[in-house]
C-alpha cells in the first residue's frame, strides 16, 4: 500500500529502509526525535502489516492477546510522519551505483542513505519432508495464523527445538488444545540460557502442565499422510511419533541475502562498525538481527534498541555515540513459569559460583562471579531480583561488600523505601507500587498494554511510577518485563544525561574540564544539544558541573537552578517557603532563639518545627517576606534547600557527657564552618559523635566522625535516606586538621567525580572504597591538592542570604508586580 | 472588548525566567524565554496548583517546580502524557513594554 506523497519531497535527502520490523522502526522513531525534517523516508516491508511487536507473538499464539493488541506503529503513524510505506513488498535488488532499491513488484526507490533492517530467517532443518504442508516455523503473524488454524483441526503437534522460541510455541499450542511434544537434541532444555538443574525444574513444571519431551532425539525425516500433509516424524534411532503440525524452532540465521547480493561484506550477518554502518559502503547502515557487530548478531530487542539509538544519531548527522556491544538477559514468557538468565550462567575456570537450590520448593538460583563482579546467573522459581542482578552485572559493579547477602536479593542489601514488601508477580492490581505518586500495579499494567510502552523511561513518563524517589524502580521493571514480555527495560550500558543529548555525565564533565567551557550555552553549542536550551534535568546538572569545575570563573546561572536554590528557601506544596537558619554543629544561643521567635511572630509564620537535623524550621513563609526574614534573623543560610552542605549533627561530647572522649560539638562546628557554602552533586550531611555510642548517628552520614580515646575515626558514604546504607571506615587520625583534610579531600573527590544527583553512597558504590583509599590515603600530595581545591572553591562563595537580605541581589526574584 | 494593561518592561523579566503579576486575587506568571518571547499563564499548574512562575524555563516550556510536569508556554497545556491546561492570557510587546489583556478577569469581576 502506498501512502500519499507530501509536497515537500525532492529537496531533502532520501532515506530508504528495508525491513519494517522492530529494530528498523525504532531507529526511525529515534531519528524523527533528533532530526524530523532531514529525510524523505521510504519503508519497504515484506510482511503485509505495519510494525508490530514480534515478541508478543507468543501470547497471541497462547490466546492471551490479539494481533491488534500488538501493533506498535499503526498505518496512521507512517502517514503522520510523511513516511512512504510499501507494505507487502519485498526488496529483491539493491543497485549501489544508481543508489536505488527495487522490490519484487517492480517498485523502485532512490536513496542517499539506506538502512537494512531485514531481521533474520528461521533455520529450517535440511531433512526430507521439510517442505510438506503443515511444517512451519515461528517467526511472524502468518506463522501464528497457521498454527491457530491447525490447532482447530488437528491433534498432534511436534515442536522441534527446546529453546526459548520452541517452548513458547509449544505452550501456545497446548493452550489451543493440542497435544504437544517437544523434540530436543540437547541433554536439557534451553541450554543456551540455562544450566542443567534449572532446566530440569523447568521441564518438570512444563510436564505438569501436560507438555511431553523427547530429549536427546535427532530428527531424521518428516513423513506425509494420505492427504499429502505431514503426519509423523521419524527419528535417527528409528522411532516415530504422530505429527499433524510440525513447528521448527531450531534457531535463526541473520537475513543477509539481499546485502550479499549487492556485494556488501557479510559474515554471519551484515558486518557493521560501531556506528552501525556497513564496512563496505558507508551510505548503507544495518541494524537488528541481520547485523553482525563485533562478531555478534543479537537476537533480543534490548540490544537492538541500543543499536537503534546510535544508528539514528549518526543518520541525523550528530556523529556522536558508539555502539559497543551489549550484555543480554532472557526471560521465558510462559505464564506461571518464572525463569531468568543472564550473562555467563554456566561458569567455568576462573569463576566462582554461589548456589541456592530447593528442588522441592521449585526454586533454584545460581550466581556466577569473577574478579569480584557478577558475570552471570540463572534463576528459576523466584526471579524477583532478576532486574537487580542484571543491573549489577551490566554495570560491572564490585560486589565484595554485598557478597554475603547477594543471594538473598536486593531487599537484604540495605534498601529501605517500601521495596521490601511486594513482588510484582504476587501483587494484585490494586496494590500500590509507587508510594510517592500513588500508582498501583493495575495502572502500570494498563498503561503498558494500552500505550505500547517499552522502557522504564516510558512507564515513568506515562504513569509517574518510580519517577520520584526511585525506590520502586526494580518493581516497575519487573512489572514491565512481566507485562510486555521480553527484557525490554535493559537500559543502555551508556546512560545519556537526559533526552536533550546522547552524551553521558562523564563525557560532559570531561569536556568542561578539558576544553574549559564556562557557560551552559557554550557546552550546549559545542556538544550539539538537541534542544535549544536543555531541560529541567540537564540544566541544573550543567550548572553544577561548571561552577564546581571552574569556581570563580564559570558564572552561576540562577535560571538553571531548581527554585529552592534560586530562592534559597524550600518551596512548599502551597507555594510558600521554609526557612532553616544554620545552627553550627546543632548548637544555638538564647539570642538566636529569641530572634527566631520574634521573626516567627512578626511575619505570621504558621509553623515552627525542630527538624531531624538539629535545627529549627520556619514553615510557610511568603516569598516576598524572605529577604526581610533573613535580615531579621541575622543567621547564616542553612542551605536546607540545596544540593549543598546541610547539617553537621553532633552530640554533646566530652564537654558534658560522662562517656565523652573528645569534644565532638566543637569538631562539628569546625567542620561546618569550613565546609559551609559547599555546593555538591547532591546534599551532603555530616555528623560527629564523641564516643562509639554514637548519639549523633554518624553511621548514616556522608561523612561521619567518631571520637575515640586515641583520636578520630572517619567513616564515609553512609546514607539515612532512600538507600539506607552504613558508612564505611576510611581512616583513623589524631588532630582536627587531619579530620578536616581527610574529610575535605573525600568530599572534593565526590564533588569532582560523582554524577549530578548521586549521593556519596551512590558514588562510592560505583567506584569502590579501594579507589577512594588509593586517591586519598596512599597519595598524600593528591589528598592535599584535593583539599586545597575545595578550600579555593569555598573561598569564592558568599552567604546567599546576606547577599539577598542586605545587598539587594536578584531583588526581582522576590517582588510581585501588581496590575 | 480588550482590556490591555501596561505591566512591565521586558528587561524586568530574567531571560529563561518569569515574574509574577498580581491582579486582584489572581497571580499571573509572565515568562520570557531565550528568544525573548513573552508568555502569560495563570500561575497555577494544572496538576496540583504549583506556582509555574517558579519553574525552570526551556524552549517554549516550563517545568513545574512541585512535581516536574512540563507545561507549554504557548497554550498553557501540559505536555503529553500529562493532561490539563493552565489558563492563558493574551499578551503583547510594544517597544520594550509588555502589555497584558485582562479582559477575561475584568468580566469575571463584573
Ligand atoms: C525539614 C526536614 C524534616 C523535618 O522536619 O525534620 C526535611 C525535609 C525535607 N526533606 Fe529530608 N528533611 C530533613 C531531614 C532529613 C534526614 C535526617 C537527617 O538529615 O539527619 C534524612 C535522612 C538522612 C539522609 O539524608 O541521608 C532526609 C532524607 C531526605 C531525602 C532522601 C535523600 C536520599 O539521598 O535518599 C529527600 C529527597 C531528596 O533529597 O531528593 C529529602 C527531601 C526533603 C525535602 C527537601 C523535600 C522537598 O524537596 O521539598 C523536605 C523539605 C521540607 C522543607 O521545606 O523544609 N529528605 N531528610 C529535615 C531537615 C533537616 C535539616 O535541618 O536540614
Ligand atoms: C515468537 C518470538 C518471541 C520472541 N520473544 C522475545 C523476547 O521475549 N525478548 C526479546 O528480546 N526478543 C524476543 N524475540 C526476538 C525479537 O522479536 C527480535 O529480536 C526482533 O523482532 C528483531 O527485530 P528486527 O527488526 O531485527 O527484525 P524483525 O522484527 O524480524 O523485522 C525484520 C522485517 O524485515 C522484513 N524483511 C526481511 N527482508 C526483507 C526485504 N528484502 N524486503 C522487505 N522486507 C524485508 C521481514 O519480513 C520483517 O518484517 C522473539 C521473537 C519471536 C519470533
Ligand atoms: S519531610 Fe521528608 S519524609 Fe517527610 S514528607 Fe517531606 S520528604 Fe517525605
Ligand atoms: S503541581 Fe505542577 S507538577 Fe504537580
Amino acid at each position: 500500500m502506498d501512502m500519499s506523497t507530501p509536497a515537500t519531497r525532492a529537496s531533502k535527502m532520501k532515506l530508504v529502509m528495508v525491513g519494517n520490523g522492530m529494530a528498523g522502526v525504532r531507529t526511525l522513531e529515534e531519528l524523527l526525535k533528533h532530526a524530523p525534517d532531514l529525510y524523505d523516508i521510504t519503508v519497504f516491508g515484506a510482511e503485509p502489516h505495519p510494525n508490530y511487536n514480534r515478541i508478543l507473538l507468543s501470547p497471541v499464539l497462547a490466546g492471551e492477546q490479539t494481533v491488534d493488541d500488538i501493533i506498535l506503529n499503526p498505518i496512521d503513524w507512517y502517514a503522520e510522519h510523511n513516511i512512504v510505506l510499501h507494505m507487502g513488498k519485498k526488496v529483491v535488488k539493491i543497485d549501489r551505483t544508481a543508489r536505488k532499491v527495487i522490490a519484487d513488484d517492480g517498485t523502485e526507490a532512490d536513496y542517499d542513505r539506506l538502512l537494512l533492517a531485514t531481521g533474520s530467517n528461521p533455520f529450517v532443518l535440511p531433512i526430507p519432508g521439510k517442505d510438506l504442508p503443515g511444517v512451519i516455523s515461528f517467526r511472524d503473524i502468518a506463522d501464528v495464523d497457521a498454527m491457530v488454524r491447525a490447532s482447530s483441526q488437528y491433534k498432534h503437534a511436534v515442536v522441534i527445538g527446546g529453546g526459548l522460541l520452541g517452548l513458547e510455541a509449544a505452550n501456545g499450542l497446548m493452550k489451543r488444545g493440542m497435544e504437544v511434544s517437544v523434540v530436543h537434541i540437547g541433554e536439557w532444555l534451553m541450554e543456551r540460557q540455562l544450566d542443567e538443574p534449572a532446566a530440569r525444574l523447568l521441564q518438570k513444571s512444563l510436564e505438569a502442565k501436560g507438555m511431553k519431551f523427547l530429549l536427546k532425539k535427532q530428527t531424521a525425516e518428516l513423513l506425509a499422510g494420505s492427504d499429502g500433509r505431514v503426519a509423523s516424524i521419524r527419528f535417527k534411532d528409528g522411532s516415530d511419533a504422530p505429527a499433524d503440525l510440525v513447528v521448527m524452532a531450531v534457531g535463526i540465521r541473520p537475513n543477509s541475502e539481499l546485502a550479499e547480493s549487492c556485494g556488501i561484506h557479510c559474515n554471519r550477518g551484515i558486518v557493521v562498525s560501531d556506528t552501525l554502518q556497513t564496512v563496505t559502503d558507508p551510505r548503507i547502515y544495518s541494524i537488528g538481527e541481520c547485523a553482525s557487530h563485533r562478531g555478534i548478531a543479537y537476537g533480543l530487542v534490548a540490544p537492538l534498541f541500543e543499536q537503534a539509538k546510535v544508528c539514528a544519531n549518526h543518520l541525523a548527522h550528530h556523529g556522536i555515540g558508539r555502539y559497543e556491544g551489549s550484555v543480554t538477559s532472557t526471560k521465558l514468557k510462559v505464564t506461571g513459569i518464572d525463569l531468568f538468565s543472564a550473562g555467563d550462567y554456566m561458569g567455568g575456570e576462573g569463576t566462582e559460583t554461589i548456589l541456592y537450590s530447593d528442588p522441592l520448593g521449585g526454586v533454584y538460583k545460581k550466581l556466577v562471579i569473577k574478579d569480584n563482579k557478577l558475570v552471570g546467573g540463572v534463576m528459576y522459581g523466584d526471579t524477583a531480583d532478576g532486574a537487580w542482578y542484571f543491573s549489577l552485572l551490566r554495570d560491572g559493579k564490585d560486589i565484595t561488600e554485598l557478597r554475603d547477602h547477594l543471594m538473598f536479593g536486593q531487599d537484604h542489601c540495605g534498601n529501605l523505601g517500601h521495596s521490601g514488601i511486594n513482588k510484582a508477580a504476587a501483587m494484585t492490581d490494586d496494590m500500590e507500587v509507587c508510594g510517592c505518586n500513588g500508582v498501583c500495579k493495575g495502572d502500570i499494567v494498563k498503561a503498558i498494554r494500552e500505550k505500547g510502552l517499552f522502557t522504564l523511561e516510558d512507564v515513568r513518563k506515562h504513569t509517574k511510577a518510580s519517577s520520584s524517589c526511585g525506590s520502586c524502580t526494580g518493581l516497575v521493571e519487573q512489572i514491565l518485563a512481566f507485562t510486555a514480555g521480553g527484557d525490554y527495560s535493559a537500559a543502555p550500558t551508556k546512560k545519556s544525561m537526559c533526552g536533550c543529548t546522547d552524551h553521558t555525565h562523564e563525557e560532559v564533565r570531561a569536556a568542561i574540564r578539558e576544553r574549559k567551557y564556562l557557560s551552559i550555552p557554550d557546552v550546549m553549542q559545542a556538544m550539539e544539544w538537541d534542544t535549544p536550551n536543555g531541560c529541567a534535568s540537564c540544566r541544573p546538572a550543567l550548572n553544577y558541573y561548571l561552577i564546581s569545575t571552574w569556581p570563580g570563573e564559570a558564572e552561576d546561572d540562577p535560571q538553571s537552578r531548581f527554585i529552592n536554590e534560586r530562592a534559597h528557601a524550600n518551596i512548599q506544596k502551597d507555594g510558600t517557603y521554609s526557612v532553616i537558619p544554620r545552627m553550627w554543629g546543632g548548637q544555638t544561643t538564647p539570642s538566636e532563639l529569641k530572634r527566631i521567635a520574634i521573626v516567627a511572630e512578626k511575619y505570621n509564620i504558621p509553623t515552627v518545627k525542630v527538624t531531624g537535623g538539629q535545627r529549627i524550621d520556619l514553615l510557610g513563609v511568603k516569598k516576598e517576606d524572605l529577604p526581610n526574614v533573613w535580615a531579621d534573623l541575622d543567621m547564616p543560610s542553612g542551605h536546607a534547600y540545596g544540593k549543598a552542605l546541610r547539617t553537621v549533627k553532633t552530640c554533646v561530647g566530652s564537654e558534658w557527657c560522662r562517656f565523652g572522649t573528645q569534644d565532638s560539638t566543637q569538631m562539628g562546628i569546625d567542620l561546618e564552618k569550613v565546609f559551609f557554602k559547599m555546593w555538591a552533586p547532591h546534599k551532603v550531611k555530616l555528623a560527629v559523635s564523641g564516643c562509639p555510642r554514637n548519639c549523633a548517628e554518624v553511621a548514616i552520614k556522608d561523612v561521619g566522625v567518631i571520637g575515640v580515646d586515641s583520636g578520630w575515626e572517619i567513616y564515609v558514604g553512609g546514607n539515612g535516606g532512600i538507600k539506607t546504607e552504613v558508612a564505611q571506615f576510611l581512616i583513623k587520625v589524631k588532630t582536627t586538621e587531619e579530620v578536616l583534610e581527610y574529610s575535605g579531600a573525600f568530599l572534593q573527590l565526590y564533588r569532582e567525580e560523582a554524577r549530578y544527583l548521586d549521593r556519596t553512597v551512590h558514588y562510592l558504590e560505583r567506584v569502590g572504597l579501594d579507589y577512594v583509599k588509593k586517591k586519598i590515603l596512599d597519595d598524600a600530595d593528591n589528598r592535599r591538592a584535593l583539599y586545597d581545591r575545595l578550600i579555593f572553591a569555598l573561598s569564592v562563595e558568599k552567604d546567599p542570604w546576606v547577599e539577598r537580605a542586605h545587598e539587594g541581589k536578584l531583588k526581582h526574584e522576590f517582588e510581585t508586580v501588581v496590575a | 472588548m480588550n482590556h490591555w494593561i501596561d505591566i512591565l518592561d521586558v528587561a524586568d523579566i530574567p531571560k529563561l525566567g518569569a515574574r509574577v503579576v498580581r491582579h486582584g486575587s489572581t497571580d499571573i506568571a509572565v515568562f520570557r524565554n531565550a528568544e525573548d518571547e513573552i508568555f502569560a499563564l495563570e500561575d497555577r499548574c494544572p496538576h496540583k496548583g504549583g506556582p509555574l512562575s517558579q519553574g525552570i524555563v526551556h524552549g517554549r516550556k516550563v517545568t513545574c517546580p512541585l512535581h516536574g510536569w512540563n507545561i507549554e508556554l504557548v497554550s498553557g497545556c501540559a505536555v503529553a502524557p500529562d493532561e490539563g491546561c493552565a489558563r492563558e492570557f493574551p499578551i503583547k510587546v510594544e517597544g520594550s513594554r509588555v502589555w497584558l489583556d485582562l479582559e477575561a478577569l475584568a468580566r469575571e469581576a463584573a
